[in-house]
């Protein structure tokens, strides 16, 4: 039996509360995530019970007790307190995934700061660009990536302390403090941060079609519904060893990598490394993983590989296996039952709503493909683009709203209420995903109904694209846009003219691939280059990046006189 | 020979692909997948770099993480598809 059991009842008797009550949240006045990720699972008797087992590229385990987690985080809270920040301080994280990327984010939440997580792949722009919007007072990252955060460091007066967790005996600058959190002093007790439901907890940044990427803010509340949705959808249970392979750089490996399962006492497994089926397989059979929660681009990768690295080795401890981050096609669904002997179930949410809102769940069918029904608590409609109401023709599509309400909803863009208010109509939040509904209720995904990149889960802004891009020497104009791609569903490519005095060649493709990968991130990056003599254009000079994107995907272009007039 | 080729690729993984800061040593056994290095987005503009300097197409089943993953095995794929 599932932990949800019957999904037609669960729906029926619905109450956030449910998940409250198993939580104590608010009891004694308790709200902190980082008490209730550490601290209360101690006192619940769970203190000695393995939180993370973490294992490097190089195959080096460690394991961390949550007695462990709790006296840790203390120390990192203390430390950063030492340094005079204080309650509502933007602190960044911008490590590889590393243990202290996970127990520092505990510490920053028991002190009171906003936790900025930030993919360390990023280039210094990108880094930048977000800090700057945040004004982040302190970052904490390593060796490796110190080098970006010295070279914009000058252009961000806010940022007062750069903190690096293995610097060891290297020499750091003014502004810059070493932390060891192995050798650092223990800290039993400290005061952990009185905070609301409603204090700000995590700051997520994803980014639009046009602007800069956006901060999406979330309070401390949102664990009622992280933790549930873990229970529920994910199905942990407490003997489980359950791997997350999403980086807490991105909104699932913070929501469901960190707090979700350490707020319902489950050890997670991490793996520091690059992808390689060989290696994931061989994680899972060494540990006996138990719940699997990884991504559509992951598990097509596998399926590239084949069955046989499959039955080389023993996966016989999988339980549950889930995905998140874009449309599961119903091939991946097919062929993980016929390799694991059981589907991956596909979940739906985005970084605005903070933990899933559309699943399929233990126990309830699954039509291969589909993104599933809407989690009990969750009011979800496809809706007309126009009217903004529910569209009454099953199968028709529309535009997926949810009725605000639920714990885990982003409060607001950072310094940006303008772009918040706008995703809002007729009382609904509109996701900028497009859907319809079959006769039982299951959701089918159709698209987004914007420009933005969906690159392996991973939103990215056309716009940050090109205005890094006019920045090369050569660059005149250009657009990026989505393109098919077996693997990542989407990659970016890029069409651009060039200024006089330059032509084409490989070596210019290769170095501005390189110059987007350095400045914002690999995924950014575009896969594919085609240079033009000009772009399309409206008739108030804005390309026209819909029909290159139409292009691309062999779509029917049809009558562009309205775009051209746009 | 094979000893140039290995320099020209591991200057390029340095130039390219750690910061200009780093004090990270690459040396050909060096792993760049499984260690970050080198991402699966990154391996890109790699394969790409490979086909122009060897004057190759590497097929697309063979552009794996693990061929790609060290120096070394770089060299392997390249003399699967190439007289070096």
């Amino acid at each position: 039996m599932s932990n949800i059991g019957s999904y037609e009842i669960r729906v029926k008797d619905f109450d956030w509360k449910m998940s409250e009550e198993e939580l104590g949240y608010g009891k004694n006045g308790k709200y902190n995530v980082g008490y209730f990720c550490s601290d209360r699972i101690c006192e619940i008797g769970n203190g000695k019970k393995v939180a993370l087992l973490w294992e490097g590229f190089a195959g080096d385990v460690k394991q961390y007790t949550f007695d462990d987690l709790r006296v840790l985080s203390n120390s990192f809270a203390a430390m950063l307190r030492g340094l005079g920040l204080t309650l509502g301080d933007r602190i960044c994280v911008f490590m590889d995934r590393i243990p202290e990327l996970y127990i520092s984010f505990l510490g920053i939440l028991k002190m009171g700061g906003i936790v900025q997580p930030l993919f360390s792949a990023f280039g210094e722009d990108a880094l930048k660009m977000r800090l700057e919007d945040a004004t982040t007072r302190a970052i904490l990252t390593t060796r490796k990536h110190l080098g970006k955060v010295r070279r914009i460091r000058s252009m961000l007066p806010d940022l007062e302390w750069v903190i690096v967790v293995d610097a060891g005996e290297r020499s750091l600058e003014r502004g810059e403090v070493a932390y060891s959190m192995e050798k650092a002093p223990k800290e039993e007790k400290i005061e952990i941060a009185e905070v609301g439901p409603e204090t700000p907890s995590v700051l997520h940044y994803t980014s639009g079609t046009t602007g800069r990427p956006k901060g999406a803010l979330h309070v401390h509340s949102a664990i009622i519904a992280q933790s549930i949705t873990t229970k529920w959808v994910l199905d942990t249970r407490p003997d489980d060893l359950y791997w997350c392979t999403a980086d807490p750089g991105w909104v699932t490996g913070t929501s469901y990598g960190i707090i979700g399962p350490w707020a319902n006492g489950i050890s997670q497994a991490v793996l520091d490394s690059g992808f390689s089926a060989q290696k994931w397989y061989a994680f899972i059979a060494k540990h006996k993983v138990t719940v699997w929660y990884s991504a559509p681009t992951a598990i097509r990768l596998l399926m590239k590989e084949g069955l046989d690295p499959v039955h080389r080795h023993d996966l016989s401890s999988l339980r549950h296996l889930a995905s998140v981050g874009e449309p599961l096609n119903a091939e991946a669904v097919l062929w993980s039952e016929k390799a694991f002997g059981k589907p991956f179930y596909d979940t739906y949410w985005q970084t605005e709503t903070g933990s899933i809102v559309i699943s399929n769940y233990p126990g309830m069918r699954i039509k291969p493909g589909s993104m599933g029904k809407p989690f009990p608590g969750i009011t979800a409609a496809v809706l007309n683009p126009k009217t903004f109401e529910p569209m009454p023709a099953i199968g028709t599509v529309g535009l997926i709203g949810l009725k605000p309400g639920w714990p885990s909803m982003f409060r607001m863009y950072w310094n940006n209420r303008e772009t918040y208010n706008k995703k809002f109509h007729n009382g609904w939040y509109i996701c900028g995903d497009r859907s319809s509904i079959d006769s039982e209720g299951y959701f089918w995904f159709v698209g987004r109904d914007d420009d933005v990149i969906n690159t392996a889960g991973h939103l990215v802004g056309p716009f940050e694209i090109e205005s890094a891009l006019l920045e090369h020497p050569s660059v005149a104009e250009s657009a990026a846009v989505g393109k098919p791609d077996p693997i990542n569903m989407e990659v970016v490519k890029a069409f651009i003219a060039l200024k006089p005095g330059f032509a084409k060649s490989d070596d210019l493709t290769m170095e501005i691939m390189n110059y987007i990968r350095k400045k914002l991130s690999p995924l950014a990056m575009p896969q594919e280059i085609e240079f033009v003599d000009s772009l399309p254009k409206t008739r108030s000079g804005k390309i026209m990046r819909r029909l290159l994107r139409a292009k691309e995907w062999g779509e029917e272009i049809g009558d562009i006189s309205t775009l051209e007039n746009d | 020979m094979a000893d140039d080729i290995k320099k020209m690729i591991i200057d390029y993984v340095k130039k390219e692909y750690l910061d200009e800061d780093s004090d990270q040593q690459v040396t050909e056994d060096t792993k760049l997948i499984s260690s970050g290095i080198v991402d699966s987005f990154s391996m890109v503009s790699l394969k790409m770099f490979l086909e122009k300097k060897f004057q190759i197409k590497i097929p697309d089943e063979k552009a794996t993480p693990e061929a790609f993953d060290s120096v070394n095995s770089i060299i392997n794929l390249l003399k699967e598809l190439t007289p070096l």
